[in-house]
């Protein structure tokens, strides 16, 4: 709106003065930005000086040769083949597959369980209830890296190896890894079974994997089971009541009517976890998870290299939010109401 | 007795599916309980709690100095009780005041009972236990003084008083790290929960002016102001933590003359500061967007300057809003101060880490973590609680009670 000049009901003899040109109101804006403007690139000027000059004393001037140098440690567990006379390049690489193979497995965990136990917060079982709210206050006040080594060191370390190895339906839980049922040689369905002591089986997840991921679904689990109960609260009631008046049971009325409804509310806070577990991956250091993040911190120690190695993991992690982010944007406007 | 069947029938065993379900979960709570139970009296060690239990508050904080602990202690915990004090003192102007609600009684009893217990659980000695009876007393004697005698208090008086806290914190930093005639303790012997409390509250105490610069500057409309904010904040929520803090001890000596990077306790602190500052401006815009544009107007209107129509009109609005949302940030970083522990500080974590290297307490990780879960526990449900409380006191719309 642009301002009207106000009429003056009583014309003063003396015109008021001028204020001073730095009071002017149309050079108040561009001297407040040309000053915090001028500040930060002063800073920056200051610190990109001193890491030249302190990069150039050290020797370490920017470079990426040293990626084509033999990495000289091996990965523990890595989806793409490798072994310590690859490059440093596909040891970095080999680390970030890793990540995204933890954070996939982890979405799709964590929106499970957490949208489970947001559906269980509004059971007419007094006790599902309050055993929901229960899980989300106890993981929400208690630091993830702490959940993580706990899942490690006290869960999963502690398992019982061979015949004694905890043994489920498909899935058998000991101390050298998780073995789980699958299509195995000639495409056969087979379980688990033990040769010689040793346990096989088409899957195996090592205990690294398996606390990392437990402890990641767990953590995001009560996350998103927050989002998924506001999406549901915002749901009007008479929805509940007008389901339930055409017969359909507590189940099917979630499931059908409110759920669907719900999303549009869930998919933006979705998108928040979603990234802060995809951020949280890099806790994996901790159980000994080859990570992207722990290789480029066995790479910098290496090397010596940290500007390099900083830069490639400050690329990495946004690249990867943003991946997530778009993704979501796409399904949140497919969730959002369509009005002609 | 009735009542109670009745609801428990409504609640648990209203359908006979429910009833299964009820049933089903019941035993398994039970059955994990008992295991729980059994493991922790029967199998559980827990001399590695109380042997080291010195070195988990504190660190290896030189035994000598540790006096100043124990003052620093008891000044926060005098402060704390006095302001506890001065607010029933001084209740809003639409409730009764009453000196001891029902909520300050039960905190009185429940702070009693576990500062009577602590000690004994952990078998200290009886001059530390001592110690920390006498602090309950003190954080008693303080709430009354101050309730009893605060309402004379001019509100001049009041800002004075509320500059205590500030001083404190630097009364807390010479007691702490030495000089001023103490003898100095280097920051690489602090550690513990001592140096978790350190550095959540320095990063807190300092996070909160710039979150709110940045989340100024995201809803500026100087152009610049506006896509500078947004840059920095989305940098820094894009990029993990744990890369952060590796930057800063990797990268911060590159980047300041030689000589002038600070220890790695500081960097680390520095890090976790300028890290929760983004999180904060987006807490705080939410809080921003709340406030109707023509508060702003309205104010300006009134012949307030820009700044001043920010601190006195809409700022305390968006704050309030805001509130839940940056205490749940306090919160979490208040947990992601373990991140500490990798890269090699000692907070809390840390601690637990080289106390399990010790081959002494080898395999002891799960009475260890269990207790510094209840810590963290404790610690981020009681922030929790306390902002409920806060948010009662600043609603507008409250209704006048008693308690």
């Amino acid at each position: 709106m642009a301002p009207v000049p106000p009429a003056d009901p009583s014309p003063s003899p003396l015109p008021a003065p001028k204020p001073p040109w730095w009071r002017d109101r149309r050079v108040v804006p561009w001297l407040v930005q040309a000053v915090v403007g001028l500040l930060v690139l002063l800073l920056i000027a200051f610190l990109l000086g001193n890491l030249v000059r302190n990069l150039t004393a050290a020797g370490l001037l920017l470079s990426w040769r040293w990626l084509q140098q033999p990495a000289g440690f091996d990965i523990s567990e890595s989806v793409l083949p490798f072994n310590a006379q690859l490059p440093y390049w596909r040891a970095l690489a080999a680390g970030l597959v890793n990540t995204i193979r933890a954070v996939l497995v982890g979405l799709v965990g964590a929106t499970l369980l957490g949208t489970l136990v947001g559906m269980a917060s509004f059971s007419h079982n007094g006790l599902l209830r309050r055993l929901a709210r229960v899980y989300v206050e106890v993981v929400r006040n208690i630091p993830l890296l702490l959940q993580l080594v706990f899942w490690y060191f006290v869960v999963f370390l502690t398992l019982p190896n061979g015949v004694a190895a905890i043994q489920l339906p498909g899935v058998v839980l000991a101390k050298s890894g998780l073995y789980i049922a699958g299509l195995g040689e000639g495409l056969r369905w087979m379980g688990p079974s033990l040769v010689n002591g040793v346990w096989q089986a088409p899957v195996r997840l090592s205990v690294e994997f398996g606390s990392l991921l437990t402890g990641l679904i767990v953590y995001s689990g009560a996350f998103i089971a927050e989002v998924v109960r506001g999406g549901i609260a915002a749901v009007p009631k008479g929805q509940w009541e007008a389901a339930s008046s055409l017969g359909l049971n507590w189940f099917a009325t979630l499931r059908r009517i409110v759920l669907p409804q719900s999303l549009r509310v869930i998919v933006p806070g979705l998108n928040t976890q979603y990234i802060s577990l995809a951020k949280n991956s890099s806790l994996a250091v901790a159980v000994g998870y080859s990570d992207l993040y722990s290789v480029a911190e066995t790479t910098l120690n290496q090397t010596g290299r940290a500007v390099e190695v900083i830069l490639v993991l400050l690329a990495a992690y946004l690249t990867l939010d943003l991946l997530i982010s778009a993704l979501m944007n796409g399904l949140n406007r497919l969730v959002q109401i369509r009005e002609r | 007795m009735k009542h109670l069947l009745r609801r428990l029938r409504a609640e648990l065993f209203a359908t006979r599916a429910d009833a299964a379900l009820s049933l089903v979960l019941i035993s398994l709570i039970s059955l994990g309980a008992i295991g729980f139970l059994r493991w922790a009296f029967t199998q559980a060690q827990w001399a590695v709690v109380k042997v080291n239990s010195t070195l988990f508050a504190v660190g290896r904080y030189p035994v000598e100095q540790q006096w100043r602990l124990w003052l620093l202690t008891a000044l926060l915990i005098a402060a704390s009780g006095a302001t506890w004090g001065l607010i029933r003192a001084h209740p809003r102007p639409d409730r009764t005041g009453v000196l001891w609600p029902r909520n300050d009684r039960l905190a009185v009893v429940l702070l009693s009972l576990i500062a009577l217990a602590l000690p004994l659980a952990l078998d200290l000695s009886l001059a530390i236990a001592g110690r920390w009876w006498g602090l309950t007393v003190l954080l008693v004697v303080c709430r009354w003084l101050a309730g009893r005698f605060g309402a004379r208090l001019s509100p001049a008086g009041q800002r004075l008083a509320a500059l205590v806290w500030p001083v404190l914190y630097l009364v807390g930093m010479v007691l702490i790290s030495g000089g001023l005639g103490l003898v100095t303790v280097s920051p690489s012997e602090w550690g513990g929960l001592m140096l978790t409390l350190l550095a959540s509250s320095f990063a807190i105490l300092l996070c909160f002016p710039i979150g709110v610069l940045l989340a100024l500057g995201r809803r500026s409309d100087l152009p610049l102001l506006r896509w500078g904010s947004v840059l920095y904040i989305e940098f820094i929520r894009g990029a993990p933590l744990i890369t952060l803090l590796f930057l800063g001890q990797n990268i911060l000596g590159f980047l300041l003359p030689g000589g002038l990077a600070p220890d790695r306790i500081w960097r680390a602190a520095w890090v976790l500061t300028f890290f929760a500052a983004a999180y904060l401006a987006e807490a705080v815009r939410s809080g921003l967007a709340a406030v109707p544009r023509g508060q702003l107007e309205a104010a300006r209107s009134l012949g307030l300057s820009y700044p001043k129509a920010l601190q006195h009109v809409v700022l305390p609005q968006a704050l309030r809003v805001a509130l839940p949302a940056i205490v749940g940030q306090f919160i979490s970083l208040l947990q992601d101060t373990t991140l500490l522990s990798l890269i090699g500080l000692l907070e809390l974590l840390g601690t637990a880490r080289t106390v399990m290297a010790n081959p002494a307490f080898l395999g002891r990780n799960g009475e260890v973590y269990l207790t510094l879960a209840l810590l963290f526990w404790g610690c981020c449900a009681a922030l929790g609680l306390g902002s409920r409380a806060l948010e009662r006191r600043l609603d507008p719309h409250a209704l006048p009670s008693a308690t």
